[in-house]
């Protein structure tokens, strides 16, 4: 909404501004704890799942910080029409980063955990749905700072990529796990893994969805195609 | 949200914010049409287009000087006391055009009653203040015109406060009870519909409060206008909303609409504090 003209309240404005930045802030230390998690369980980078799991305290008081400043908005400034859908935003996608965030910490553990494993199969899969949730997520904070719905429908209907991935990786993933009964605990990790980045994915949909709200005072509705079938998958052995 | 009709009515007994969040329109009881108004030269209102949905609260909001005021005046013929003030158009009500000449602006002005930013009690006895306008309209006798004074106290919630001193003059009440007393006036005449022009931008929020609840429960028995300059007011208050700018009305929608998400930018901004 930065074509409206300034509020005739200076201090105001500039408390929508500060919570502009601050929703920026906390969306770019979760952006770089999604990457340190991918990087850890690609590149097998110790260093980067210790940096991923240490930001986790650091994004959750960002999330208080953002709170407290919207609650205190809402009662001391009770913002109306764009205002007000503006800052009730602020507050879903503060909820949204956080949860994000965990599950990028949460990657990053089971990471740790998969280099004490061998990896004698490929992880193209998984590194294809990393750059694309890593994009969404990067696309839709900036969507949020700009105040971009273009951006974020872009978002919202790219997610059915990352959930068609994540379908793929299920059914590889348990393929795996009955050619070897060895390969369970890594591939049960890699699969725990595919499904939190697939939930990261769901989160950044959720913030295009709220940006769209903002910014319009409509909503996006329900047409958005839902691709995670995997709770429906049967993969059976083959009987030869 | 998802509520169908059948929910509307669950809602609807529920009443506050609920109710007026799912507000379906009732009918008309009174249709503005093509209303322009005159003082002198100066055309203060231009193509006035407006219902007034029955038993239902219609705020209107805007600048000074956008002409809700004036709307409101043209709505019980104020104007008609000052020469050279004319109103255009149609203001109908039970299919008769109000604003026509010939009206009988007694009747009318009984039937449309209003209440004024200051209070103005009359210079005489709590009781007396009410009765006067009753006796102008009607012939009650002693026991029927102290029914009449106690029903309207007790609608305007000031019965238990004044029904021990009913006899003391009404210029000792407080300001809230004296705004009180005026509403208790206006509806003594049982009127259809109640004119409300800024009531409580002289009274401290717990009067404003007291003054609000009494607009929601009046809404059961009247038709319902209020400018105000609050918009927090209109929010608590009004099913409907009208945005008034230079003698135009920009926007009109339930209170939830207009206060999540107007249409126009020019409401957005007025309603946001962002105005020009």
């Amino acid at each position: 909404m930065a074509s409206d003209p300034e509020h005739i309240v200076k201090s105001f404005e500039n408390e929508l501004n500060k919570l502009r930045s601050m929703i920026a802030e906390m969306g770019g230390m979760v952006e770089h704890q999604v990457a340190d998690a991918c990087d850890a369980v690609i590149n097998r980078n110790a260093d980067s799942a210790t940096a991923a799991v240490s930001l986790d305290p650091k994004v959750d008081a960002a999330e208080h910080e953002i709170e407290q400043f919207v609650i205190r908005l809402l009662a001391l400034r009770q913002p109306m029409a764009g205002d007000l859908r503006q800052i009730v935003a602020a507050l879903k996608i503060t909820g949204d980063l956080e949860r994000i965030g965990d599950y990028a910490a949460n990657v990053a553990k089971r990471s740790v955990v998969l280099q004490q494993f061998p990896m004698p199969y490929t992880l193209s899969g998984l590194a294809h749905m990393t750059l694309l949730v890593q994009e969404n997520l990067k696309t839709v904070i900036d969507a949020a700072g700009e105040g971009d719905t273009e951006k974020a429908v872009e978002v919202w209907r790219s997610d059915e990529r990352v959930d068609d991935i994540y379908n793929a990786l299920f059914r590889e993933l348990i393929t795996y796990m009955m050619e070897d009964p060895r390969n369970i605990t890594p591939c049960t990790h890699l699969l725990f893994i595919a499904k939190n980045l697939e939930r990261i994915g769901d989160h950044a949909t959720n913030i295009a969805e709220t940006i769209y709200y903002a910014v319009t005072g409509e909503t996006l509705g329900n047409q958005r195609p839902k691709g995670d079938v995997s709770a429906y998958a049967v993969v059976r052995p083959s009987r030869d | 949200m998802s509520m169908t009709n059948e929910g509307a009515e669950t809602i609807s007994a529920m009443g506050g914010m609920e109710a007026r969040s799912h507000a379906v329109m009732n009918k008309s009881r009174i249709s503005i049409e093509s209303v322009d108004f005159f003082y002198g030269a100066s055309k203060a209102l231009k193509g006035i287009n407006l219902e007034l949905p029955e038993k239902q609260v219609t705020g209107m909001i805007g600048p000074s000087g956008c002409g809700k005021s004036t709307l409101l005046r043209v709505l019980n013929r104020m104007y008609d006391l000052y020469p050279g003030q004319r109103a255009e158009g149609r203001v109908m009500m039970d299919g008769q055009n109000i604003i026509a000449p010939g009206v009988d602006l007694n009747q009318l002005r009984s039937r449309v009653g209003m209440v004024f930013q200051k209070p103005t009690p009359f210079p005489m006895s709590i009781y007396d203040n009410i009765a006067f306008g009753v006796k102008l309209h009607e012939k009650l006798s002693k026991a029927q015109m102290d029914e009449r004074v106690e029903w309207s106290l007790t609608r305007a919630a000031l019965w238990g406060e004044v029904k021990d001193r009913l006899n003391a003059p009404a210029s000792g009440m407080s300001g809230g009870q004296q705004q009180r007393l005026c509403i208790a006036r206006t509806i003594a005449t049982r009127p259809e519909v109640i004119l409300l022009d800024e009531p409580t931008s002289a009274l401290d929020p717990i009067s404003t409060l007291k003054i609000e609840e009494l607009i929601d429960e009046l809404k059961s028995d009247f038709t319902i206008a209020i400018v105000t300059h609050n918009m927090q007011q209109a929010a608590r208050c009004a099913d409907q909303v009208a945005f008034f700018y230079l003698g135009e009305l920009v926007e009109v929608g339930t209170a939830t609409q207009m206060f999540t998400s107007p249409r126009e930018k020019r409401t957005q901004e007025y309603i946001t504090g962002r105005f020009g």
